[in-house]
């Protein structure tokens, strides 16, 4: 064993070994998402009226699940890069599990729009025909651009790791030595990444932001009650980012405990964590406020039959569940110390999870319901199809996920290496720079 | 160019729904059924919808057809991913079922509903499929569908028109729906033409648009 592996020998043992619980989680994942195909098959031979959906309630499940997806990219890219430009020294544990959740869960947040579509046998249109008057269309380009981005920002400082396998393991050497470039760990090859990352880093905050935004316009640029809505670029941008924590302390939870990371997934960041958590709790109580209150002392009729589906009508069970899980529940948990732990902060961000996928199904859903000609109210109900396809969404999620654990370090080598070796004395020197300096004083 | 609209007068209307009939022959429009109906996928090009003004005791409930409103600015071009909706020069929103990839955005940004998707293959009675009109397209699953204002009919009556080498007469292109009316409720033609009836019809002071303040401007104007 190198030198390379001296401390960190246990963050390699999930792609050395592999035990029996591993298949068990594999073949359960596999038979749900078996699930999801089976219904998507069923959906393409009969068309979309196997799901629920009719007129004028014309998006449902597949319209949330994308934007709930695109919420919980939000996890990865965005949280590591700011992180990482803030220099914050407990970050290199984390990086690469927030990452990898960002690119594997935008291919879904993609996915659930084509799996919308009636025709998807025509998808290329949209390259064909491009209509850029459609929010659609920036969707199309900022979610490429993002994806694009985000795998860069993943794969780069994956790199280093990447060489250690390559020098360390025998299984799949030459997929390790061809994704690692050549890499020897020189300190030009090092300088030259640092600045890779760097430029990443920044150029990913603002297309991050860009994403959710759009994803929002979507909506708001439609004439909707309740949905043409100036505060849903940013509401969904915070939203975003609050659910994409909430995922990334569960993925990082069930890492710790799988693979025996007690030692680098450590209380302080799940505590560091829950309180950015908290940060985006009340963020979004306020947003839901603002967005809620307006409508209500506005007092248009048309937003009014929406407004009161969500509050005392069909989809109160929705909205309140939401209100509790999304703002009660996690603001309770996270605000005290004693039970922002790991369990406490992981029960806060299941709760959260739900919670937002329930704040997207509120948004799309019930504006569509409630049209502006009020005798043409609908319904929605969702078909098995429908849930079997967001089941298999998610199982696919995790298995892709799983799988990235089984071939690369969920937590970077090198960096924590690089901590180990330079920050500490880095930070010490940081930290020296912000005091008045002994001659002057 | 001219602009055609139509104008709807509420006062003559029986709702009898000859119109909606006439509309489903001319433009090969499925027909509902009771599974159809029963989960609100009936398609319609023109619909009979019912419409309730003010509260007991004070309430009246009118019976109004409504079709594409063909607004001058339609929110639904705008939002199409592929340019599968669009306005023509003749103020006519059209739509290309064979490009269209269902994504169903004009639908759900159209504030009138009068946009329609074929959840399913579109199916007739074996006796039907013989008569089905050879000038309209038939649609497949998963695509969207609306009133075009019987568009074809504008194009015969234009082909017509050249061949005997004069210009388009007004009444020459009428919709289906506006042939069919008993009740001679529904004017057509062009709204940029000062002596049409239409153009008349529509200033009158019983003219209203539907949701008039959205600033669409549709080109379907109700008398009543």
């Amino acid at each position: 064993m190198s030198d390379d592996l001296k401390y960190d020998s246990l963050l390699l043992r999930p792609i050395v070994k592999t035990g029996r619980a591993f298949y068990i989680t594999v073949a359960i994942l596999l038979t749900l998402g078996l699930w999801g195909v089976v219904s998507y098959l069923y959906q393409l031979a009969y068309g979309l009226g196997v799901t629920g959906l009719s007129r004028p309630t014309y998006w449902g499940f597949y319209i949330t699940n994308f934007v709930f997806f695109i919420g919980i990219s939000h996890a990865g890219t965005l949280i590591s890069a700011i992180l990482r430009l803030a220099q914050a020294e407990w970050r290199r544990a984390i990086t690469r599990s927030a990452e990898v959740i960002t690119v594997m869960v935008l291919l879904f947040g993609v996915g659930n729009v084509l799996i919308d579509l009636g025709r998807p046998d025509r998808m290329f249109n949209i390259i064909k025909h491009a209509n850029f008057r459609s929010p659609l269309l920036w969707d199309v380009s900022s979610i490429c651009t993002y994806l694009t981005c985000s795998i860069i920002y993943l794969y780069l400082p994956l790199i280093p790791d990447i060489a250690i396998l390559r020098d360390n393991t025998t299984k799949y050497r030459w997929f390790y030595k061809t994704l690692a470039l050549g890499w020897r760990g020189t300190p030009r090859q090092h300088r030259r990444l640092e600045i890779g990352i760097a430029i990443m880093a920044v150029v990913v905050i603002p297309v991050a932001v860009s994403v959710h935004t759009v994803v929002s316009y979507v909506f708001s640029m439609t004439i909707q009650p309740m949905w043409h809505s100036a505060i849903f670029g940013p509401y969904f941008v915070a939203g975003a980012i609050f659910s994409g924590i909430a995922a990334l302390i569960i993925a990082m939870a069930v890492i710790r405990r799988a693979y025996n990371l007690q030692n680098y997934l450590k209380q302080i960041h799940f505590n560091y964590l829950g309180i950015l958590l908290l940060v985006m709790t009340l963020l979004w109580f306020y947003f839901t406020f603002s967005e809620y209150l307006t409508t209500f002392y506005g007092n248009e009729p048309v937003h009014m039959a929406i407004f009161y589906a969500k509050f005392t009508g069909e989809y109160a069970p929705y909205f309140w569940t939401m209100v509790v899980t999304c703002f009660v529940i996690p603001f309770v948990i996270l605000c005290n110390r004693k039970t922002r732990t790991v369990a406490g902060t992981v029960v806060a961000s299941v709760s959260i999870t739900i919670g937002m996928w329930l704040e997207r199904f509120t948004i799309v859903v019930p504006t569509l319901v409630n049209p502006r000609l009020p005798w043409e109210k609908g319904f929605y109900i969702q078909s098995w199809v429908e849930v079997g396809e967001t089941v298999g969404c998610f199982a696919f999620f995790i298995l892709f996920y799983v799988l990235f654990t089984k071939f690369f370090p969920i937590v970077s080598i090198w960096e924590i290496r690089e901590g180990r070796e330079k920050s500490v004395v880095e930070v010490q020197e940081r930290v020296q720079s912000y005091l008045p300096s002994e001659e002057e004083a | 160019m001219p602009k055609w609209g139509m104008v709807i007068d509420l006062d003559k209307c029986s709702a009898c729904q000859a119109c909606v009939t006439a509309c489903h022959l001319e433009n090969n429009v499925a027909l509902p059924t009771a599974a159809s109906a029963s989960k609100s996928r009936s398609i319609y090009w023109i619909q009979m919808l019912p419409m309730k003004e003010g509260r007991y005791p004070h309430f009246k409930m009118k019976m109004i057809p409504v079709l594409c409103f063909h607004c001058e600015h339609p929110p639904c071009t705008k939002v199409c991913p592929v340019k599968a909706t669009y306005q023509n020069p003749e103020g006519i929103v059209g739509q290309i079922y064979r490009r269209c990839i269902g994504c169903r955005y004009c639908t759900t940004a159209c504030p009138y509903t009068v946009r329609h998707f074929n959840w399913s293959e579109p199916e007739w009675p074996k006796e039907m499929v013989p008569s089905l009109n050879p000038d309209v397209s038939c649609r497949m699953k998963g695509v969207v569908e609306k009133c075009t204002f019987c568009h074809h009919r504008l194009q015969k009556a234009r082909e017509q028109a050249k061949m005997e080498n004069r210009e388009l007469k007004p009444g020459e292109y009428l919709p289906a729906c506006v042939e069919a009316c008993p009740g001679q409720a529904m004017y057509f033609g062009d709204l940029e033409d000062e002596t049409s009836e239409v153009t008349k019809l529509s200033r009158e002071p019983r003219a209203f648009k539907l949701l008039e303040d959205l600033g669409t401007e549709p080109k379907v104007i109700y008398l009543g």
